[in-house]
């Protein structure tokens, strides 16, 4: 379906009339491009690896959007109107659903950097090709490309420059990243349905590993991924213009590209998988702001907000604190003594940052749904969750139902047998199960537990 | 007159199927546009978006292409073979076999992929390694970027360091079966 084609369209005498008049630039002339690896073959292979590695980034990515509660317009961009996945009540089991979807979807991200680029390398002649289009069919389809290239390239540099706080591109992350993988996924979904019976003809059209025909047919096919280097010859040209009219000597083989990408994303995925494990492997992340723990002793694991930055006073989380909870018109306040002095309970839990960092922590303190059941609200609609940040984007969430009830949701006030410090929320935090970090509301001021009436 | 399906195909360039897919597409980016469009910061949005296009096939792809090309060169020039494989004017079939001595190794490669990778990571960790967003950073991590840009170089000198000594390997290698062949 896709335009392959050097057939000319409607009106046919602009369209020739373009093609001969090339305007000065060397590039042009295909002859330039000189990869003797270039062609539908590897083209389709690193066409293939994408195939099946960004649909997972964009789910796990459409994901993360549910998991901040869209339907309590806490998610962000807020009004998006039909496009999201369709609402559900984000669960909090198993615990580390949160931290699985929002690690791969950072990591894999990144893994598949290289193959991206691989990709665009192995089509890149198409780029500078003269007459850029010949029908309108091709004018369309050129279009796309730009929303299909410039999407991904977008997601990327908006999303690496998200996880190592650089802001550099002055817009909003949260609508700019959403929106931008809308478009991603309209030009992909329409890349895809041109070029699928293209990818699979072209991958049929030399073996990988061995020559599927039965042998005494034909002379045998040397399988790319056994061909070295000395034997590895152009692919025969194609109807894409992919294949070089005059190609150099190789100076690497098939199977080496393929290996030198595959390298690539390994090694970006050995630099980045350590912000989603715990222990001696965390240091693996080296280039990455997670790679690092900010300290030693049981509050040591990664922050995302320091109570310095959010702006608390010692004043405010010293003895002068309270706990405010409301429900069902009711009112109570708790000191922290108060707080410990109730039924303490205890959950290791992962931490799971929507940058895609995460780390497991033992933490205790008291059931939210006790709290509930201190101002008589035994069947929560929900929770509202207030910080004593006074500005700040998440100072305060709302949690589900099933968040609440959940027997491992916490009021935390101790981490890992210790007092939680500052910077981690003393004097009470909220932790749940398989929530976005950012909603584990930190410095907690108050607790609304509302019941269905209130709305 | 001809049937309706090819003269669509003819004035078109592709099937009526191809025409549903950009619609589609174009009609979803559209509806993003007009969303997007109330943004205070719409027009550095669209800068970034094309210009994430742009600057790959423009910059960096246009770097990356003459590195290689002026190292192949600079290779070329010193004496060495820039590859180890063949042109394809010479065209043998399948390579040549027992009793042929292998080419020289090429260092090409062995600088090339070194230099591919670091030049990666350094896009990827470019705000570590360049410390941008200072402000943000302190702010998230309570931490500077210090670490960083030594790391990145630590890596780079080990990379290359690899990849040398596997060259050394290979050439000492050849050597000696080259050697024995004479
Ligand atoms: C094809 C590429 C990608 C697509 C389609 C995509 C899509 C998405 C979507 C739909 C979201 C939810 C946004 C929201 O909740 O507002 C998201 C979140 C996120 N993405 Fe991506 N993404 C892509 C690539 C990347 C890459 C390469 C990275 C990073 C290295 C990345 C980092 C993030 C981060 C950190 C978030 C969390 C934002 C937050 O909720 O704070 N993404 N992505």
């Amino acid at each position: 379906m896709g335009v392959t084609d050097r057939q000319t369209g409607f009106p046919q005498r602009w369209w020739r009339a373009l093609e001969r008049h090339p305007p000065p630039i060397p590039g042009l002339r295909g002859d330039r491009w000189r990869s003797p690896l270039r062609g539908p073959w590897l083209t389709a292979v690193y066409g293939a690896v994408l195939l099946v590695g960004l649909p997972l980034v964009i789910i796990t990515g459409l994901l993360d959007y549910a998991a901040y509660g869209p339907q309590f317009d806490q998610a962000l961009p807020r009004e998006v109107g039909w496009l999201r996945l369709p609402p559900f009540d984000w669960p909090t089991r198993p615990s580390w659903l949160f931290r699985v979807t929002q690690g791969l979807h950072v990591t894999l991200g990144i893994v598949l950097i290289p193959v991206v680029l691989a990709k665009l390398w192995s089509v890149i002649p198409k780029l500078f090709i003269w007459p850029p289009a010949r029908s309108l069919a091709q004018v369309l389809e050129r279009l796309s490309l730009l929303l299909l290239v410039g999407g991904i390239l977008f997601e990327i540099a908006t999303g690496l420059l998200n996880i190592q706080y650089a802001y550099l591109f002055g817009f909003d992350f949260y609508t700019a990243h959403y929106f931008g993988a809308w478009v991603f996924i309209a030009a992909f979904v329409a890349h895809v349905m041109l070029k699928l019976p293209r990818l699979v003809s072209a991958l049929r059209s030399r073996p990988a590993l061995r020559d599927p025909r039965r042998s005494g047919q034909r002379e045998p096919r040397r399988p790319e991924l056994r061909t070295p280097l000395t034997a590895t010859r152009p692919e025969p040209p194609d109807p894409d213009d992919l294949v070089a009219t005059a190609p150099g000597a190789p100076t690497m083989s098939r199977r080496g590209a393929i290996a030198l990408v595959g390298g690539l994303s390994l090694l970006l995925g050995a630099l980045t998988i350590g912000q989603s494990l715990d222990g001696r492997w965390r240091r693996t992340a080296l280039l990455l702001p997670r790679g690092r723990e900010p300290g030693t002793g049981p509050n040591g694991f990664p922050i995302n907000r320091t109570a310095a930055a959010a702006g608390i006073r010692p004043d405010e989380i010293g003895q002068r604190w309270r706990l405010t909870v409301r429900g069902g018109g009711r009112l109570v306040t708790l000191d922290r003594p108060r707080l410990l002095a109730m039924g303490q309970h205890t959950a290791r839990l992962p931490i799971a940052c929507v940058e895609g960092w995460s780390t497991r922590q033992t933490w205790s303190g008291v059931r939210l749904r006790d709290l509930a059941a201190l101002v008589g609200v035994d069947d929560p609609a929900s929770a509202q969750v207030r910080s004593l940040e006074k500005a700040g984007l998440f100072n305060q969430a709302i949690l589900q139902a099933n968040q609440v009830l959940d027997a491992d949701s916490l009021l935390a006030l101790r981490v890992n047998g210790a007092d939680l410090s500052a910077d981690h929320g003393f004097p009470a935090r909220v932790i749940v199960a398989a929530l976005p970090g950012v909603h584990c509301t930190k410095w907690v001021a108050d607790i609304t537990f509302r019941t269905g009436a209130d709305g | 007159m001809a049937e309706p399906l090819p003269r669509f195909r003819a004035a078109y360039g592709s099937s009526p199927q191809h025409l549903v897919a950009m619609i589609a597409c174009f009609t979803l980016t559209g509806w993003v546009a007009l969303r997007i469009a109330e943004e205070a910061t719409a027009g550095r949005m669209l800068l970034w978006f094309v210009g994430a296009a742009v600057a790959h096939d423009l910059i960096l792809f246009p770097i990356y292409a003459s590195a290689d090309r002026v190292l192949r060169g600079a290779l070329r020039r010193s004496g060495h073979a820039a590859t180890d494989g063949q042109s394809p004017a010479a065209h043998h079939p399948l390579p040549r076999r027992a009793g042929h001595t292998p080419s020289r190794p090429s260092p090409l490669n062995h600088i090339r992929v070194p230099a591919l990778a670091t030049g990666l990571l350094f896009l990827v960790y470019l705000p570590g390694i360049l410390r941008q967003g200072r402000e943000t950073y302190l702010a998230a991590t309570g931490q500077d970027q210090h670490p960083y840009l030594a790391r990145w170089l630590a890596i780079t000198a080990t990379l290359f360091l690899v990849s040398g000594v596997w060259y050394l390997v290979r050439q000492i290698r050849w050597r000696r079966v080259d050697g024995s062949a004479r």
